[in-house]
């Protein structure tokens, strides 16, 4: 018998009730690089104005699996991805979508704090200038203060928008970074560990900042601390050898995780 | 399971482990011989149970500081969260048991040597038997970490409460026969209380068993069958 495709989905959907709604839809992802294959059927619901934390060893899949959320994949040579992402229902591995609008909608941070080598105005500017968001001068500079302040950094810049982004601290740098990302209005905003070249001071800063995004963005973010996934996210997906293991509520993953694998990689019982 | 990556923090976890071993070995220790003098009118082993009780209290103390260090040292999570929570829980049942057990053993001292009171005594011998099965039974569960077990101890305790209020009747009849009863009476009163209370305390260790081991909480109504507090002394079979 034929059955639609799209009825199997009602029917997952149907299990879950009393979930926010899903913002990124993925189905039966697949990832190869050449060869190798990283990423092995995931499906997942990332849900909306949440925090989404992705774990697992090195190597899992869990950044390969991040950056096909904003197709970062596709700059990659002999990288193959199959499957299904929808974002809001849209598919975004559609030939005919605008990879540039979906990289606005779907922002990111990197693991090192990489400014432009320009000045900290000019760094949360750019974006919103390219991609045509301020009519005027005064737009600009509403949308780059807007943006610092929501990335908590204003108070700190104030006085020196003009100073290069790069003289700021690790963690300001890293705090500009958002406010570059969250200038173009996204609505997904992905993190590759955001705090790694964190001191916990700047950490505890960035992870304060995650809560008060989601109010607007959906967050996902990968990590290797286990309790920073535990802190900031509501819910938590273990990627191990390129499979989806477990993906649920973060309290019930660090409390009592179903899959055994789950339990022994966040007791720190690993091989 | 696994060992951890990090191999003292398995020591941390089998210290704490065999600390909770310890205390309960002490409690039923206590449990066991409160009960024996109890029905021996052994005054002096009832005086070697008071002062083995701060034994088991310092013991709590160390449970804890162990809990709070891993707890600390640590961050754990998962099943190693659930285990050492389990322990400082299990530690405060066990010490209540240790001052049950003690309780007991003051009544002992308190009737001293009645002849009259013994006959009276042996009627709490069913209620002892099975308080002591019954807290052997969760030592065992929590030492084997078996659910099934915990659960069969969880489900038994309507039993207890069963046995108490039958002995309640039974004492206000030997009260009612001779005044010269009530004394030695009421102490047994409280001594089948302190035994009840301890099988509410291994039915805790069992839920607290069940919950490190399978990470959910029962949540259902505990068996109950404690219907003492309907029963006067007009003694009618069918009061309640």
């Amino acid at each position: 018998m034929d059955m639609p495709a799209q009825s199997a989905f009602t029917g997952e959907q149907a299990g879950h009730d009393r979930k926010p709604a899903a913002k990124v839809v993925a189905r039966h992802v697949d990832v190869f690089y050449g060869d190798k294959h990283a990423i092995k059927d995931v499906t997942v619901d990332i849900a909306e104005r949440s925090v989404t934390a992705f774990i697992g060893p090195s190597g899992c899949g869990k950044s390969t699996f991040l950056r096909c959320i904003n197709r970062m994949n596709d700059t990659i040579p002999g990288c193959r991805v199959s499957g299904e992402i929808l974002i809001d229902g849209n598919d975004i591995y559609d030939p005919a979508l605008d990879v540039v609008q979906l990289r606005a909608r779907v922002g990111m941070v990197f693991q090192k704090p990489n400014p432009f080598p320009k000045s900290v105005f000019e760094n949360v500017a750019y974006g919103p200038r390219i991609h045509g968001l301020a009519r005027t001068k005064a737009d600009l500079e509403e949308i780059v203060v807007t943006s610092l302040k929501r990335a908590g950094l204003f108070e700190e810049v104030k006085d020196r928008l003009g100073d290069p982004g790069t003289g700021l601290s690790g963690g300001q740098q890293q705090r500009l970074c958002i406010a570059r990302a969250i200038a173009v209005e996204p609505e997904v905003v992905l993190m590759d560990e955001p705090c790694s070249a964190l001191d916990p001071i700047a950490t505890a800063k960035i992870e304060e900042l995650m809560g008060e995004l989601t109010e607007r963005y959906t967050i996902v973010i990968v990590t290797h601390s286990m309790q920073q996934a535990a802190r900031v996210s509501q819910r938590t997906a273990f990627f191990h050898l390129g499979t989806l293991v477990e993906f649920g509520d973060t309290q019930k993953i660090f409390t009592s995780p179903t899959d055994e694998r789950t339990q022994d990689y966040i007791t720190g019982r690993f091989g | 399971m696994q060992p951890h990556t990090i191999g003292s923090y398995d020591a941390d976890l089998r210290a704490l482990d065999r600390l909770v071993v310890e205390m309960a070995g002490r409690a039923e220790a206590a449990l066991e011989d409160a009960t024996s003098a109890l029905f021996d009118g052994n005054v002096q082993l009832a005086q070697r149970v008071i002062a083995a009780d701060r034994l088991i209290d310092a013991l709590q103390h160390r449970v804890e500081e162990k809990a709070i260090s891993t707890i600390a040292t640590r961050q754990p999570v998962a099943v190693d969260l659930r285990e050492i929570v389990s322990s400082i829980r299990m530690a405060n049942d066990l010490e209540r048991i240790g001052d049950l057990g003690k309780n007991v053993a003051k009544r002992v001292v308190a009737i001293g040597e009645q002849p009259a009171s013994h006959k009276a005594a042996t009627s709490l011998v069913p209620l002892a038997t099975r308080v002591r099965e019954q807290l052997h039974a969760v030592a065992g569960a929590y030492a084997r970490r078996d659910d099934a077990a915990a659960l069969e101890v969880w489900r038994a305790d309507g039993a207890i409460d069963a046995l108490h209020t039958s002995l309640f009747r039974e004492l206000l009849t030997y009260m009612m026969e001779d005044p010269r009863n009530i004394g030695f009476c009421a102490h047994l009163l409280f001594c089948a209380k302190n035994l009840e209370r301890i099988g509410d305390h291994a039915t805790n260790i069992a839920e607290i068993v069940h919950y490190m081991v399978t990470g959910d909480t029962l949540s259902a109504e505990r068996p109950k069958a404690d219907e003492s507090s309907g029963v006067g002394p007009n003694l009618e079979p069918n009061r309640t």
